[in-house]
């Protein structure tokens, strides 16, 4: 925040201001003091907003034409493809922008766990983040299920499914997830009302993640704390907003890539058949932003297990900033954290790669490798390697790179090309 | 170090795209054939889209129903391009049920270019139950419905084989090298000289696979010409805006001692 009161200049702006601030938020939005060093992993959140307004604003479009019914979903995208005005950009955009979304938001959760956004005192963001995290794959297998095609079916009958593996309830919950005793028209139905409603839900918390933000401030390449505002900071506005607009360009650029000239690599051609509840595809695979995750639900034998190690996966990074104990934040400066952050990077990788092959052979080895070390890199790197590490000495502030321990000039210039 | 694992990192990602559609691996691959409309700026061959047109009419639709397409599509930008009149003829020559009428009853008139596709059969189980057991594909999307797309319809087409030694077939059981399994139920319905294109072109087997996969293409993705063409426009223009950014970005970064 900054220190000064914000007083508008106009009488009428001022009239205003004293019964809503929103003049005053202006301004705060504005002269918000970042840290000059934030380098192009950081221009990730900007991307995000625009990647949920897109999808927001294009759903809002579809769902005009669309029709929620298990007779008329398919030909109704049909409908949108062929006779709406411009509906197959629209569609394009909405399909491939769930993939973009998804994209940029592990790059932002993987930035965050470089530089140790997550710690002390950035929890609540990294916990809301996780939030919005899980509302957006919950909100991504909805929207791909209402187009109604197989891949859609089925893929709603495995993800439902993972309910009836809950002892003594478990079939009742799924009968009431249905709403009937099969994936069917009532499943549908409420697919398509929640899937409105959850991104909404989402901008809620995109407005409660900032605000968190703006509460310490961001983190940093360094990891340090900064004072705010001082010569380590450039307001917002230009500097930030120019820096993420030339980043959203780019992205921009890649996206309308996808879009334009090969706009259904990212999707499955069988969701191009009709859902037939009597003809079960030869693989059923969700999208590729949840194959991690199917890994890791495929790779235990037991049904419940699998449930409750593949959810496991995702709370488990609910309590990170506590299993973290290190007391530097940027792996800049954690020679040992670095490398097992980036074996946690390729395991991921791998986890996703398996998850869209077949469960057997070769591929369910590697799953179970894979989702031991997911695992084992939270539970047990992370605290112990906090612990040992010794780390790299770390700059006094961002503009004079004084070392604390043994002063070098020459370290000075190597943490500046490292960041 | 950073740099290079950054490397790694993307091109792992890379692999991992790459090697996804081999996850099928018991199928062998289609025939990959130099469409016209692939590519960033490809368009479909007209003359083609037109005999695919007559190649889908008188030989697939007595089983193959196309029930997202209208007769219209036949005469709008980016297709095959019938004139208006030709469009009418070809509408006009099916019988199309309607109805109820004032008085409640049903009737057939001749077909309008606003009519949707007429379907061969009344319903699924009618057209199951004509075809031995086997549903005769909905065609409207089965090119973006099928993986390997346009390649593998085409494949499929000139695929028929006599079965390999030891492998015995059912009746009404086909064998072809490109489908998944070998069998299909399908028979090859495609023979030198079948139809008479108004073109002059000569109707050999691989042709008419050509033109009528290439039919299919535009019936799966009838945007396509407009897509690429409006992709192009876009790409450019977002390339100049970025361009633009980036200066601005480094005349404002130019105030401070950081490099952006």
């Amino acid at each position: 925040m900054s220190e000064h009161e914000y007083v508008p200049k106009s009488k009428a702006g001022k009239w205003f201001n004293d019964r809503l601030p929103l003049l005053t938020l202006g301004a705060h939005l504005t002269d918000y003091p970042t840290p000059k060093n934030l380098n192009y992993w950081w221009t990730f959140g900007g991307i995000l907003t625009f990647c949920l307004i897109t999808q927001i604003v294009t759903g809002i479009v579809l769902a005009m034409h669309y029709v929620a019914h298990a007779d008329l979903a398919f030909a109704s995208v049909e409908h949108i493809m062929r006779d709406v005005n411009y509906g197959w950009l629209i569609r394009y955009i909405h399909s491939n922008g769930a993939s973009m979304f998804f994209l940029a938001v592990y790059i932002h959760i993987f930035r965050s766990l470089f530089y140790g956004s997550y710690k002390s005192p950035r929890e609540v963001i990294w916990i809301i983040g996780l939030m919005i995290y899980l509302l957006m794959m919950a909100a991504a297998f909805m929207g791909y299920v209402l187009p109604w095609g197989q891949m859609s079916f089925w893929g709603a009958t495995v993800i439902t499914n993972l309910f009836s593996a809950i002892p003594l309830v478990g079939d009742s919950i799924t009968t009431w997830l249905w709403g009937a005793y099969s994936v069917d028209n009532p499943t549908l139905n409420r697919f398509f009302s929640l899937h409105y409603l959850i991104p909404f839900l989402i901008l809620g918390l995109v407005v409660l993640h900032i605000w968190a933000l703006h509460v310490p401030g961001n983190n940093n390449p360094v990891g340090i704390d900064i004072k705010k505002p001082s010569k380590d900071t450039v307001p917002f506005h230009p500097y930030i907003t120019i820096k993420d607009a030339f980043a959203l360009l780019v992205f921009m650029i890649i996206f309308a890539g996808f879009v334009f000239f090969t706009p259904n690599v990212l999707g499955h051609s069988d969701n191009y058949i009709p859902a037939n509840p009597l003809v079960t595809p030869a693989h059923i695979v969700p999208e590729w932003y949840l194959l991690p995750f199917y890994a890791i639900l495929r790779s235990v034998p037991d049904k419940l297990g699998g449930v409750i190690l593949m959810f496991g996966a995702i709370f488990i990074l609910f309590v990170l900033p506590w299993l973290d104990t290190s007391k530097v934040r940027s792996a800049v400066f954690r020679p040992i954290y670095r490398q097992f952050y980036w074996i946690f990077v390729l395991d991921v990788l791998m986890l996703g790669y398996v998850g869209a092959m077949p469960a057997e052979g070769i591929y369910l080895v590697l799953a179970r490798v894979g989702t031991i070390y997911y695992f084992a890199h939270f539970i047990i790197v992370m605290p112990i390697v906090g612990l040992l590490e010794k780390t790299d000495p770390i700059p006094m502030s961002i503009s004079e790179p004084v070392l604390t321990g043994g002063a070098e000039p020459s370290l000075a210039r190597k943490v500046n090309d490292k960041v | 170090m950073i740099k290079f694992n950054i490397k790694l990192l993307v091109l792992s990602f890379l692999l991992l795209i790459s090697l996804r559609p081999l996850q099928s691996a018991e199928m062998i691959d289609p025939i990959k054939v130099d469409w016209s409309f692939k590519g960033l700026t490809g368009t479909f061959d007209r003359a083609s889209l037109q005999r695919g047109f007559q190649v889908y009419k008188e030989v697939c639709a007595s089983c193959h129903s196309m029930q997202y397409l209208s007769y219209r599509n036949l005469g709008e930008p980016g297709g095959p391009e019938f004139s208006e009149q030709e469009v009418k003829a070809i509408a006009a020559s099916f019988e199309i049920d309607d109805g109820p009428d004032s008085q409640g009853e049903m009737f057939t008139r001749p077909g309008k270019p606003s009519d949707k596709f007429k379907s061969p059969y009344p319903n699924v189980q009618a057209a199951t139950a004509a075809n031995g057991g086997a549903y005769p594909p909905d065609m409207s999307v089965l090119v973006k419905a099928r993986k390997g797309g346009a390649n593998y319809i085409y494949s499929v087409l000139v695929g028929y084989e006599d079965p390999p030694p030891g492998v015995t077939l059912d009746d009404g059981v086909y064998y072809n090298k490109y489908m998944a399994g070998n069998k299909i139920k399908m028979p090859n319905n495609l023979m030198d000289g079948l139809v008479e294109y108004a073109d002059g072109t000569e109707s050999t087997v691989d042709q008419m696979a050509k033109d009528v996969t290439t039919f299919l293409a535009w019936a799966a993705e009838p945007e396509l010409e407009e897509r690429h063409r409006t992709g192009v426009k876009v790409i450019i223009y977002l390339i100049l805006l970025t361009t633009l950014v980036y200066l601005s970005m480094k005349k404002i970064w130019s105030r401070v001692d950081t490099e952006v």
